[in-house]
C-alpha cells in the first residue's frame, strides 16, 4: 500500500495530477448539469409568465 | 447520409438527438476511463528513466490532446456558423470554449506537476510548446470574455467566430512546436514513423484514456450545446410544448 502511495517517491506529483484531473472533470460535469437545469427552469418559469400575462 | 446531417442541423432534432447520445458517451467514456487509469496507475511498468513520475502522462496526454482538439471544433463550427450561416455551428463554438479551457488549464497544471521532478523546474517560458499551449488558454478566455461583452447574440456569435478562426493558426503550431524548435519536450511517441515509441503495457492504457477523455469531451460537449440551443431557442414553439408538456426529465 505504501509502495503504491509512495510511486517510487514521486507520489506528491503523481497523485497530485490525478487528484487535480478529478476536480476538472467535476466542475465540468457538475456546471454542465447544473447550468442545463438553471436554464430550463429560467426559460418554464419565463414561458409561465408570458402565459399568465397574456 | 447529407440529409441526416441536414436534418441534425435542425435545433429541435438535435436536442433530443444529442439528449439520447450523451448517456452512451458517458458509458464508454466511465468504462475507458476506469480500464485506463488503472492499468496507467498500478499495472503498466515504471519508466526506466522516469520511474513512476511518467503515470502523469496518463492524464498529461489526453488533457493537451483535447485543449487542441476542443479549439479545432470552435474554429470549424465557427467557420461553418460565418459562411452558411448555421445557428446550430455557433452553439457549438460558444459550448465547446469552457471545456476548452478547463482541458487547457488541466494540460498546463498536469505538465507544470510532472516537468518539476523531470526538469527540475515547474514552468519555463524559453519552451515553445508551453508558451503556445499558455496562448491557447488565453485564446479560450479572449473567446469567452469577447461574446460576454456583446449583448446580441447574433453579434456576439459573429465577432467571437472571427476571433476563434484567426486563433487557429495556433493549433498546428503547438503541435509542431516540438519539431520546430528546440524543446524540453519530448518528440512525437505516439504518431510517429516506426510505431508509438512504447511497449504495449503502457500504450494500451494511454490510448483508453486517449479514448475514454474523448467521449467524456464530446458528451460535455454535447451536453452545453443542448443548453444553448434551449436558450436561443427559448422563444421557439417547439421549446414552449417541451417544458410545458414533461415534468423536467429534458
Amino acid at each position: 500500500m505504501m509502495e503504491v502511495l509512495s510511486m517510487g517517491g514521486y507520489g506528491s506529483f503523481v497523485w497530485s495530477a490525478y487528484g487535480l484531473t478529478i476536480i476538472v472533470l467535476a466542475v465540468c460535469i457538475i456546471g454542465g448539469r447544473m447550468g442545463h437545469t438553471k436554464t430550463i427552469n429560467d426559460v418554464r418559469r419565463r414561458i409561465r409568465t408570458m402565459e399568465v400575462k397574456s | 447520409m447529407w440529409k441526416f446531417f441536414h436534418k441534425l442541423a435542425s435545433p429541435p432534432h438535435f436536442y433530443q438527438f444529442a439528449g439520447k447520445v450523451v448517456p452512451w458517451f458517458a458509458f464508454t467514456a466511465i468504462a475507458c476511463i476506469g480500464y485506463g487509469g488503472y492499468a496507467g496507475l498500478f499495472v503498466a511498468p515504471a519508466d526506466y528513466q522516469q520511474g513512476d513520475a511518467f503515470r502523469i502522462i496518463y492524464v498529461h496526454v489526453p488533457a493537451a490532446y483535447l485543449s487542441m482538439m476542443g479549439y479545432s471544433i470552435m474554429a470549424i463550427s465557427a467557420g461553418i456558423g460565418l459562411i452558411w450561416r448555421i445557428k446550430l455551428s455557433h452553439a457549438v463554438t460558444a459550448a465547446a470554449a469552457p471545456l476548452g479551457a478547463w482541458f487547457t488549464f488541466l494540460a498546463l497544471a498536469t505538465g507544470s506537476i510532472w516537468g518539476k521532478p523531470m526538469w527540475g523546474t515547474w514552468w519555463e517560458w524559453g519552451d515553445p510548446r508551453l508558451t503556445s499551449e499558455l496562448l491557447l488558454l488565453f485564446l479560450y478566455i479572449g473567446y469567452m470574455a469577447l461574446r460576454a461583452s456583446i449583448d446580441d447574440i447574433a453579434k456576439a456569435d459573429k465577432a467571437s467566430a472571427v476571433l476563434a478562426l484567426v486563433g487557429a493558426v495556433n493549433v498546428p503550431i503547438i503541435h509542431y512546436s516540438v519539431e520546430w524548435w528546440s524543446s524540453l519536450h519530448q518528440g512525437p511517441t505516439l504518431v510517429r514513423e516506426g510505431g508509438p515509441g512504447m511497449v504495449s503495457d503502457m500504450l494500451y492504457p494511454l490510448l483508453a484514456m486517449i479514448l475514454g477523455f474523448t467521449f467524456l469531451f464530446g458528451a460535455l460537449l454535447l451536453g452545453r450545446v443542448r443548453t444553448e440551443v434551449l436558450f436561443r431557442e427559448r422563444r421557439a414553439k417547439w421549446v414552449r410544448e417541451m417544458l410545458l408538456d414533461d415534468g423536467g426529465t429534458t
